[in-house]
């Protein structure tokens, strides 16, 4: 890896202004920053850590009933502390990686990286929920633009997002068993104003609601609703873990058996 | 070079770094300490697990700045005061939990880890738990033994050695 500067600021400003710098970036836990850089596929010349930052750790419930999440914190914290308020996705948590992994990387740092194959971004997709930064609150249907493509400007960093709490919800993750990251994963959420359905690890866009099964699901929340339905078409990833038929295939598996586990 | 200071097994230490050195290489170029091993260098193999402020982390993705004021465990902080093997080591030569031994100090550390939270794991809990540490000798039988057994539970019915 190339050298770099390194800085660890304490409040969110003090971040803001060291990310000014020329080719600065931000660090989370550094699970996915660092490898990438040890591979020189990311050269930063100051890396603004985020982790010393404690507004951005923790998690709590919105008087509105949102469970809301520090930016920098780690997937091992939400596992255990957002159980209570969102078992789906403390689960969905407690599966990334492995655990000194969890003990490492942060919601914020998964979502600003947007990786094709990660769980968060399907959990905050299927949620509906609300991306926070240091200047604005952007919805989670408007932040994901594609593979490692996101809504962020330059410089800007996730501080919280908050997640409304469905009625019930569940993710099942289909494992790439070398990475462990999502070969497919599918989180479905039911609200009362209609079911999400967010499908991560198929699509060559990255992740995508998937509406035909959102439809069927409004009308009948089952799994058998989902077995009627064509699996999804569209862009989908074809690699040597298995082809875009497999993967458009395993998605209705996945939505199926996360509609049937909802709870 | 930036000045790096950190509590390591109990003793305060210090040093210079660059930005990019890494935890694992500050224990084991800038200490000395060749305890914490350095397998994958990807975070997948988990020979580099050490404990930071009380959790397991692979050491191989921490900067060392990022462990700034931070208390650090590595394998070599294992032992009793007398020298002695812990429990936990102790468990794993009992039960020949090791070959090579390579994977052996994220073993025990992930190990420690898991039953300070879990004093009481099932054989599934330590399984999924040793997910990010890999070991290409044992094929893992022995290495949940070992576990069971620090923990003080019965290894009878874990698969054949």
């Amino acid at each position: 890896m190339y050298n770099f500067e390194f800085s660890k600021p304490g409040t969110i400003d003090e971040a803001v202004a060291a990310l000014g710098a020329d080719e600065a970036q931000a660090l989370g836990g550094g699970q996915t920053l660092l490898p990438t850089m040890k591979q020189r596929l990311a050269a930063p010349e100051v890396l603004v850590s985020l982790t010393g930052i404690d507004q951005m750790k923790g998690i709590c419930l919105s008087d509105a009933g949102e469970v809301c999440i520090g930016g920098a914190t780690t997937h091992a914290t939400v596992a255990a502390e957002a159980a209570a308020h969102y078992p789906a996705l403390a689960a969905l948590a407690g599966r990334i990686g492995d655990p000194a992994v969890r003990n490492r990387g942060t919601i914020g740092g998964s979502l600003a990286n947007n990786d094709p194959s990660a769980c968060y971004p399907a959990a905050a997709l299927g949620s509906g929920a609300t991306i926070i930064t240091n200047t604005r609150e952007i919805a989670a249907d408007d932040y994901f633009q594609g593979m490692f493509a996101t809504a962020l400007d330059e410089g800007e960093i996730i501080t919280e997002v908050r997640f409304p709490v469905p009625e019930a919800a569940n993710y099942q993750k289909f494992v790439q068993p070398a990475s462990r990251f999502a070969l497919v994963g599918v989180f479905v959420a039911k609200y009362a104003d209609g079911v999400r359905v967010a499908v991560t690890g198929a699509s060559s866009d990255g992740v995508f609601r998937w509406t035909e099964a959102e439809e069927v699901l409004n009308g009948s929340f089952t799994k058998d609703a989902i077995d009627a339905l064509s699996p999804p078409s569209g862009d989908m990833i074809a690699d040597l873990h298995g082809s875009a038929e497999y993967r458009a295939h395993l998605v209705k598996v996945m939505t199926g058996r996360a509609v049937a586990a909802a709870s | 070079m930036t000045q790096v200071t950190m509590t390591v097994n109990g003793k305060t230490v210090s040093g210079d770094v660059e930005g990019r050195t890494l935890l694992a290489e500050f224990l084991r170029e800038g200490l000395k300490m060749t305890g914490t091993h350095i397998g994958c260098d990807t975070s997948q193999c988990g020979a580099c697990v050490v404990h930071m402020n009380g959790e397991a982390v692979k050491s191989c993705s921490v900067l060392a700045l990022d462990a700034e004021g931070a208390e650090v465990k590595t394998i070599e902080g294992m032992a009793n005061p007398d020298g002695s093997l812990s429990t936990i080591q102790q468990a794993f030569q009992d039960h020949h939990g090791l070959q090579c031994g390579f994977c052996t100090p994220g073993m025990v550390m992930s190990a420690a880890a898991l039953l300070k939270d879990n004093p009481k794991p099932t054989e599934r809990e330590i399984r999924e738990y040793l997910e990010g540490n890999i070991c290409r000798c044992t094929g893992y039988h022995n290495i949940v033994k070992a576990i069971m057994a620090a923990s003080g539970q019965d290894v009878g019915a874990i698969a054949a050695e």
